[in-house]
């Protein structure tokens, strides 16, 4: 489901983040709400007082003296409680937070301090974090209802500095009962002060997700493209489970990482013992992917050995296993219920072959960039086995 | 802007030389086998240890690669990891703090059995000589409750400790104020052979939750004939006593320990299959201890231990067999060892620790308030062998006990890590000192390893299950790691015959 549009932004420079309302709104609710006027209602000049700025698909003819953006080129996905930010300088409208999701992020910034050759979210060197942090402060204070899971991911949440404590303050203070989850590389937890100062912060439902590659410190490094990661990561995790920071390790399964993961889960076993949950992930081919595409591709169907003697590794070790971003169909039924439903909503898509897919209420189906590249296994089932697929909802 | 991608050789090129870690090797199934001071393992080619002690072994290889994630070398860009072959080291020995958890009460020497290896046993005696007192029962709760542990067994046995129910009755409300007082967790067993076990005193132990361990040696004819009692009926009162146990506490509170004998030896198979069929979960094939009446009567119960090590792998492989055919049954020396060789921890079974675990993890409290190491080291006292007695709960404090001249002679010869044959054997994580079971059968505490029973059998038991677990079997992996989950096996291991 899309993401952003864009329109023609009048009487403002800056970003503004806020509540969309459909219909018109009480005078007294207004203060936090972006009104948006759809391509046939009819708004009087009345209706658009008060609020924090205006949406409107069509022109709007009159300037109603406040912040505003018209002429959107596509407004369908924009719903009732939505909560978007408007970009004074280029127009742009970019959704923020849709309650009806299952899975919620908090991006904290583009930077990063590696850079993984199958990054997703390929990072940028400029300076987001001011103006990031204000938004997402924003944000916070906007989320209605509170949502049982919030994910905050970059980038490199870490490189926030105070801004990530403030971030994680405000989240206690105002939603305490959700459940956090921080996708970080770690590296920066080698620092025991560090480590100490993230545990202080005392959020009772926080844990981190940690990447680990390879046991092989080189292999990892290569990965993440950054000389020392490894060590840095590994002694994170382990200054993490020391302050008492519940972590979890993800492994995202492609042909540099296969040959070693029956080696790496031995690893994770024997020098990670306390990792809550292990993520075994299937590669997106987004981002920096289809870049490095020829060195990482290996088709899922082909990794199933491994795969199942890692699950099978850590499960008899009653290590919590999980298997992300793999359809049904190329999984071996044994592993069925290890699947999790991991795909964010909006970025999820089926094939024609799922239509008639027995499988298909269980199946985490595809990412939608796997348009363009997928398991040449993807076939309907046409009974399944039984298998229980936890609907948990881990985002990735 | 999109940064620059580098290539492989930037991270992952080969070092020029590397440093070894502290680890110890055995030749064997054609390999070499490489254990680290964790007790992480790792099956090599021939060659590898002289290469990596000529520092000629090829640094661009996997085997290189799988050796420095497993802690057995490293190189100038892994020593900041050092810290965590640190932290896995204390993981390993995180058994011996703490301070002592299982206490063991000897309420009453009385016991109408004539076992042929029972060491100290009385049948003619008259009620009361020989049973434990109030005083003293006052004072041993009062040292076992000192100790720092918070997690504390209170065991009690005998003897046949049913012939001393007062005494029980006497000693378990106190144990257990004197627990809550000090904020501590108490469990309770009671180790009987059933004989004489009424409802009304099973009642009384599902009240105060007490568990129940007992004696099965195995079938009929076996069992009666190592547990000799008028009317030569053990194996008979024993059933029953376990099926009214189970009645009244439940079938989780009743676990049942074999002795193996000499007679016992042909019967591997039959004794592993009367444990299925009287429902047990868990059977301890063990051998019998070398003390007291039974080196005495070696005639009758003495063997060698080349006999045992046949009778353990045929009963292993046939609980694999009953395992694999859907019957969940444990056998537990194998799950201790298991434990050690694949897992990041150590385990309470005090008889296998380095440091020993005696007296640090177990003080058995004898009916007369002396205090010894173990029960071994009661049954040498009762021949007038004194070495492990540590002191008398009358005249001793904790502290006393422990700087002793008895205890204190007994440390220094605790550690395998220390002791020759131990201090360079590849199974030494795995294994454990036993100066009691040296002392009596060598004569000296620290013992020799070529001709110790102890370690011929570890070590013929380890490299057997290092065998199995070489062959890597899909089911029988789950199988022993059933085991040490404890799908269907008993947390602690209770001593007592
Ligand atoms: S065909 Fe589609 S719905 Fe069915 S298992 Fe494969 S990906 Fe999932
Ligand atoms: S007793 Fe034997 S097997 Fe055990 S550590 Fe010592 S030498 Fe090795």
């Amino acid at each position: 489901m899309r993401l952003t549009t864009t329109g023609v932004a009048h009487n403002f420079e800056k970003s503004i983040v806020g509540v969309i309302a459909k219909e018109a709104l009480p005078p007294d609710q207004r203060t936090r709400a972006i009104r948006f006027v759809g391509p046939n209602d009819a708004a009087s000049d009345a209706d658009l007082m008060g609020y924090r700025a205006i949406l409107c698909h069509d022109e709007l003819h009159r300037d109603p003296g406040m912040p505003y953006i018209h002429r959107l080129r596509e407004s369908d996905h924009l719903r009732d409680g939505d909560i978007v930010v408007l970009e004074g300088r280029t127009g742009l409208v970019r959704s923020l937070y849709r309650p009806y999701e299952l899975h919620h992020h908090l991006f904290v910034t583009e930077r990063c301090n590696s850079n993984c050759l199958m990054c997703s979210q390929p990072p940028k060197d400029r300076d987001d974090v001011e103006a990031l942090t204000e938004r997402n402060l924003e944000l916070i204070d906007l989320i209605a209802p509170h949502p049982p899971y919030l994910t905050i991911t970059g980038g490199e949440p870490t490189l926030l500095g105070d801004n990530l404590f403030r971030l994680i303050t405000q989240l206690k203070f105002s939603m305490p009962e959700t459940e956090l989850h921080m996708l970080t590389n770690g590296r920066t937890f080698a620092w025991p002060k560090y480590a100490r100062r993230f545990a202080d912060l005392d959020h009772p439902k926080i844990s981190l997700g940690i990447p680990l590659y390879s046991d092989f410190a080189g292999a990892h490094d290569y990965v993440v493209q950054a000389r020392g990661a490894f060590d840095q990561t590994v002694a994170g995790l382990h200054q993490a489970a020391r302050n008492g920071i519940r972590v979890e390790v993800r492994v995202v399964l492609h042909k540099l990482t296969i040959p070693r993961l029956t080696k790496l889960v031995e690893y994770i076993y024997r020098n990670l013992t306390f990792v809550e949950h292990i993520a075994l992930m299937g590669l997106e081919y987004t981002g920096y992917t289809p870049r490095n595409i020829a060195e990482l591709w290996i088709d899922p169907y082909d990794y199933q050995d491994e795969l199942e003697g890692a699950v099978e590794y850590l499960a008899v070790r009653n290590m919590t296993v999980s298997i992300y971003n793999h359809q049904l169909c190329v999984l071996r039924p044994s592993l069925w219920r290890f699947a999790r439903k991991s795909i964010s909503d909006w970025k999820t898509l089926y094939l024609p072959e799922c239509e008639t897919c027995s499988a298909l209420p269980a199946c985490g189906g595809l990412f939608q960039w796997a348009v363009k590249k997928h398991s040449d296994h993807i076939h309907a089932i046409s009974s399944p086995q039984p298998c229980v697929v936890d609907q948990k909802c881990w985002s990735t | 802007m999109a940064r620059a991608f580098y290539p492989l050789e930037q991270f992952a090129g080969a070092p020029a030389g590397f440093h070894l870690l502290p680890f110890r090797f055995i030749r064997m199934n054609g390999k070499e086998l490489l254990v680290n001071e964790a007790g992480e393992f790792l099956f090599a080619p021939p060659g590898t240890v002289q290469g990596l002690v000529d520092e000629r072994l090829d640094t661009s290889t996997d085997l290189y690669r799988d050796l420095k994630a497993k802690h057995f070398v490293y190189d100038d860009s892994s020593s900041p990891l050092l810290d965590i072959l640190a932290t896995k080291v204390r993981t390993k020995f995180d058994h011996i703090c703490g301070g002592t958890k299982l206490h063991i009460f000897v309420v009453t020497l009385r016991c109408e059995h004539s076992c042929d290896y029972c060491q100290v046993s009385r049948q003619t005696a008259t009620r009361g000589e020989f049973d434990m007192s109030t005083s003293t029962a006052d004072r041993a709760v009062a040292m076992m409750m000192d100790s720092p542990a918070r997690e504390v067994t209170l065991e009690i046995q005998g003897g046949e400790p049913l012939l001393a129910f007062d005494v029980i009755q006497y000693i378990i409300p106190r144990a257990k104020r004197l627990a809550k007082e000090k904020g501590k967790n108490l469990d309770i067993v009671v180790c009987s052979n059933l004989a004489c076990v009424t409802d009304d005193i099973l009642m009384y132990f599902r009240d105060e939750g007490v568990k129940v361990s007992t004696s099965l040696d195995g079938p009929a004819f076996l069992h009666n004939k190592n547990r000799p009692r008028p009317g030569h009926n053990s194996y008979e009162k024993a059933i029953e006593g376990i099926e009214r146990c189970r009645a009244i506490l439940g079938m989780e509170s009743v676990a049942a320990l074999m002795t193996t004998t000499a007679t016992s030896l042909d019967y591997a198979t039959e004794i592993v299959d009367e444990y299925v069929r009287r429902d047990f979960h868990s059977i301890f094939l063990r051998p019998i201890s070398p003390y007291g009446f039974a080196i005495k009567t070696r005639h009758r119960t003495g063997y060698e231990m080349g006999r045992f090590l046949e009778f353990y792998k045929k009963g292993l492989a046939h609980i694999l067999d009953i395992n694999r055919s859907g019957y969940r049954i444990a056998e537990v020396y194998t799950q201790i060892l298991l434990t050690k060789m694949l897992t990041p921890h150590g385990t309470r079974y005090v008889d296998m620790q380095s440091p020993a675990g005696e007296a640090w993890n177990v003080l058995v409290y004898n009916y007369d308030g002396d205090v010894y190491a173990s029960d071994e080291s009661r049954m040498l006292a009762e021949m007038n062998d004194w070495t492990f007695r540590l002191g008398n709960v009358h005249r001793d404090t904790r502290r006393t006990l422990f700087t002793g001249d008895s205890a204190l002679r007994m440390f220094h010869a605790s550690c395998n890590q220390a002791l020759a044959g131990c201090s360079d054997c590849a199974f030494q994580s795995y294994c454990a000192a036993d100066p009691i079971y040296h002392h009596s059968t060598q004569g000296d505490m620290y013992g020799n390893r070529p001709t110790s029973g102890f370690c011929s059998r570890n070590m013929e038991v380890i490299k057997h299950l290092f065998s199995i677990i070489e062959e890597n079997d899909r089911e029988t992996m789950r199988i022993f790691w059933s085991w040490i989950t404890g799908e269907c096996v008993i947390e602690e291991v209770v001593e007592c015959a």
